[in-house]
């Protein structure tokens, strides 16, 4: 059967067909014996079925191409059942995903990524070491949000199956949307071509008011309620450090065109320090040392009603930039002159960006995107800066890639237990520098 | 609950509301009854025809709604951490915004800065927990309302004439802004006391936009018009903000809401409370001097918002 074929395969055989037909392509013409999916269509699946799940979806079906949405998966069906509503009424027969390809559990994700040429994974970012291991192992190519992993064993899962799909010539693009926006790309191409020189410091920010909370229900058993209260739980989430932080810690990263060699900071559970909050803390403030000896100082935090800045700014020997999600990128030279800056109006979606050219790569049979590495070093990079925070002590980039301490439940069902739980008082324990050990 | 008591023959005068259990308060103008002419030949199609319009008296807010009054409806903890007393279990039970994830002052600043970036949803939910606060009923000005009060009893372009060389005096745009929004109140303001009703932010108002909603009213002088809202865009916004030119700011300028305010939410539904790209856009209150029945108050607040896609 052709079902099972990848793209790349249908298309050779679309086109020896076609020889065979003369070189035409008859429209109405019955292949014998030859499975209906045998066309030029891209099939995606989508794993994670959330609120940016679907918008990743909507993304990918608002290409100009010829995209079809055949299989969904998510651990649970009401997220699900949301999702194919909201898909389908607005894309019609562009989603083709009848019950018999709707899958709900733990297990959902293998069944969907099977069925596609291309996958978007959009689950907690726990899940995406082993979801993009599977989908790189059958074949397919990717579009994953951020971050790629919660830890080091994650990550070097990500790094491996990383190198897989570049030897299998699979596309991946990881939703660090700025990567994909025009101010960035343009400004910091400034910057590698030496605009403001070699780039000695630099800081870069996520402070903000903090993120949504799920109260513990009643019969909800632990697995539930960490599953749906993802955020607060670092086996799922990374932390907000890595959560939400990677990306400005990417354009720290993207502006050196380097990693860190060592990473320390502090950070702590200073107001939201409640039952509803899990075990992850509310500040972090790292710096991140790369091997020329420039310092990029980092900051995020969730607190409510303080000052907040989502943004990042670096220092060159010739002169100074600021870069942010609202389409600025501005250089100076040191006396405060305007060098450069980025017109902020009329720019395009960096999310509808991202899958505009992936999938333009993906129907040109081109192979053009390597994401994952560089966004798996980004992701590390965050993390790094959670191991610094949560134990006090300085870490070494590459000692720490080879912890072996995964945050990942020993079994995955809805009555097995998460490693972190709950005290008698419902709270969650919470790391204590000097006293956590994280690489261990 | 508190109970307030609004005798319509009250005389009419400025006050101020002090959020009880709080240090905060902001400042209403009374704006009286009467007619006047809506619209201008100098704008867009949609400024025409001018017709008459007849409005009852309310009181608008002095400023433009501020971020220190806004940020204890949209953080429950710093509410109940910055509150003299218990916050009441109905104002606690208030819907809230979801927490945006990005810094929607923008990097321009909080204190005495104007609230900025929420839906209309978001600004009537406001309008709701300050009811729940005080037990007075505010909301947000019908467009009619709005151009009244921003004229003030002026029939040119701008409250203080036609001269658009002198906006530097009562407004923040395009020219002096520096392309941000600045603290409330540093301007001089129009002949009824009402602050940065041109410029700074634009304000919300209830109306959906219709640009023929004129033409539609007929030729009688029409009594407190309203084109009540009953989809998600466009809606009308008024005053023009301080990234707008002297054209945005005139009296009768009308803008419509649009979806292109949320294109960079990555979610789907998106955001019922957020627009992650309208930094220009703010809310100021409306107190209308006949208080509408608690059903009416209630059908006001309570009315679901529209799933965004």
């Amino acid at each position: 059967m052709t079902n099972n074929k990848t793209l790349n395969e249908r298309r050779e055989f679309l086109k020896a067909s076609a020889l065979v037909a003369g070189g035409v392509l008859m429209s109405g013409y019955s292949w014998a014996g030859v499975n209906s999916s045998v066309d030029d269509t891209i099939k995606i699946a989508l794993i994670g079925c959330g609120d940016r799940g679907t918008g990743a979806a909507f993304q990918a079906l608002n290409t100009k191409f010829n995209l079809k949405l055949v299989a969904m998966a998510d651990a649970f069906q009401d997220r699900l059942d949301n999702s194919y509503k909201a898909l389908s009424t607005k894309f019609g027969a562009k989603v083709d995903v009848p019950k018999e390809r709707q899958f709900v559990g733990f297990d959902a994700y293998q069944k969907a990524i099977a069925l596609a040429d291309v996958v978007l994974l959009v689950t907690p970012p726990g899940f995406r070491p082993m979801h993009f291991e599977e989908a790189v192992k059958q074949g397919k190519h990717v579009f994953m949000e951020k971050p790629v992993a919660v830890d080091a064993p994650g990550i070097r899962k990500v790094l491996a199956a990383a190198e897989l799909a570049k030897q299998k010539k699979l596309n991946v693009v990881v939703g660090l949307q700025r990567r994909y926006q025009t101010n960035y790309r343009e400004t910091i191409k400034r910057i590698q071509d030496g605009a403001i020189g070699d780039i000695f410091g630099g800081q870069v920010y996520w402070n903000s008011g903090g993120v949504w909370v799920k109260p513990r229900t009643a019969g909800q058993t632990e697995m539930n309620y960490q599953m749906r209260n993802w955020y607060y739980f670092n086996w799922l989430c990374g932390d907000h450090i890595v959560e939400q932080h990677v990306h400005n810690i990417d354009i720290a990263n993207w502006v050196k065109n380097a990693t860190p060699v060592s990473i320390q900071g502090t950070g702590s559970r200073a107001w939201r320090t409640g039952k509803d909050y899990g075990e992850i803390y509310d500040n972090h403030a790292v710096e991140l040392t790369y091997a020329d000896g420039s310092v990029i100082h980092s900051q995020c935090r969730h607190f409510e009603g303080t000052t907040n800045r989502v943004d990042e700014s670096f220092q060159g020997t010739k002169g100074k930039v600021y870069l942010s999600a609202n389409n600025s990128g501005i250089l100076w030279d040191h006396k405060g002159k305007e060098i450069f800056s980025h017109n902020t109006k009329g720019n395009a979606n960096p999310y509808q960006t991202e899958h505009d050219e992936l999938f333009a790569a993906i129907a040109g049979n081109e192979y053009k995107f390597w994401d994952a590495e560089r966004a798996a070093n980004s992701c590390f990079t965050a993390i790094a800066g959670r191991y610094a925070t949560y134990s006090g002590e300085i870490i070494k980039w590459d000692e720490a890639l080879k912890a072996e301490n995964s945050l990942f439940p020993d079994k995955l069902a809805w009555d097995a237990m998460p490693k972190v739980l709950p005290d008698a008082n419902g709270l969650y324990p919470v790391a204590m520098p000097g006293k956590t050990k994280v690489l261990s | 609950m508190l109970i307030t008591f609004q005798s319509q023959a009250q005389e009419q005068a400025a006050y101020q509301q002090k959020i009880d259990g709080t240090k905060l308060s902001f400042d209403m103008q009374a704006i009286p009854a009467g007619s006047f002419l809506m619209g201008s030949k100098k704008g867009n199609a949609d400024e025409l025809p001018i017709h008459k319009v007849k409005l009852d008296a309310f009181w608008m807010s002095k400023f433009e709604v501020i971020w220190d009054v806004y940020e204890p409806f949209l953080y429950r903890d710093y509410e109940k951490s910055n509150s003299l007393t218990p916050v009441p279990p109905q104002v606690d039970a208030v819907t809230r915004p979801t927490k945006p994830y990005l810094d929607m002052t923008f990097g321009m600043g909080k204190q005495g800065q104007p609230a900025i970036g929420m839906t209309q949803y978001n600004a009537i939910q406001f309008c709701k927990w300050i009811y729940m606060r005080t037990g007075v009923f505010y909301r947000l000005p019908t467009e009619a309302e709005w151009e009244y009060a921003s004229r003030a009893g002026s029939a040119d372009e701008y409250h203080f004439g036609n001269d658009a060389s002198k906006l530097n005096e009562y407004a923040w745009f395009v020219s002096n802004s520096e392309k941000k929004t600045h603290p409330v109140g540093l301007k001089k303001p129009n002949a009824w006391g009402l602050y940065d009703m041109l410029g700074n932010v634009a304000e919300w108002t209830y109306d959906e936009y219709k640009p023929d909603f004129y033409a539609s009213l007929g030729k009688a002088e029409v009594k407190n018009p309203i084109a009540v809202p009953d989809k998600l865009y466009p809606l009308v916004v008024r005053g023009g903000a301080y990234d707008d030119d002297a054209k945005l700011l005139r009296s009768a300028a009308r803008k419509a809401s649009d979806p292109s305010w949320k294109q960079i939410d990555p979610q789907i539904p998106k955001s019922n409370w957020w627009f992650p790209e309208a930094p220009f856009v703010g809310i100021r209150l409306v107190r209308p001097l006949i208080t509408p029945t608690k059903a009416e108050i209630e059908a006001y607040y309570n009315k679901a918002p529209i799933a965004d896609y």
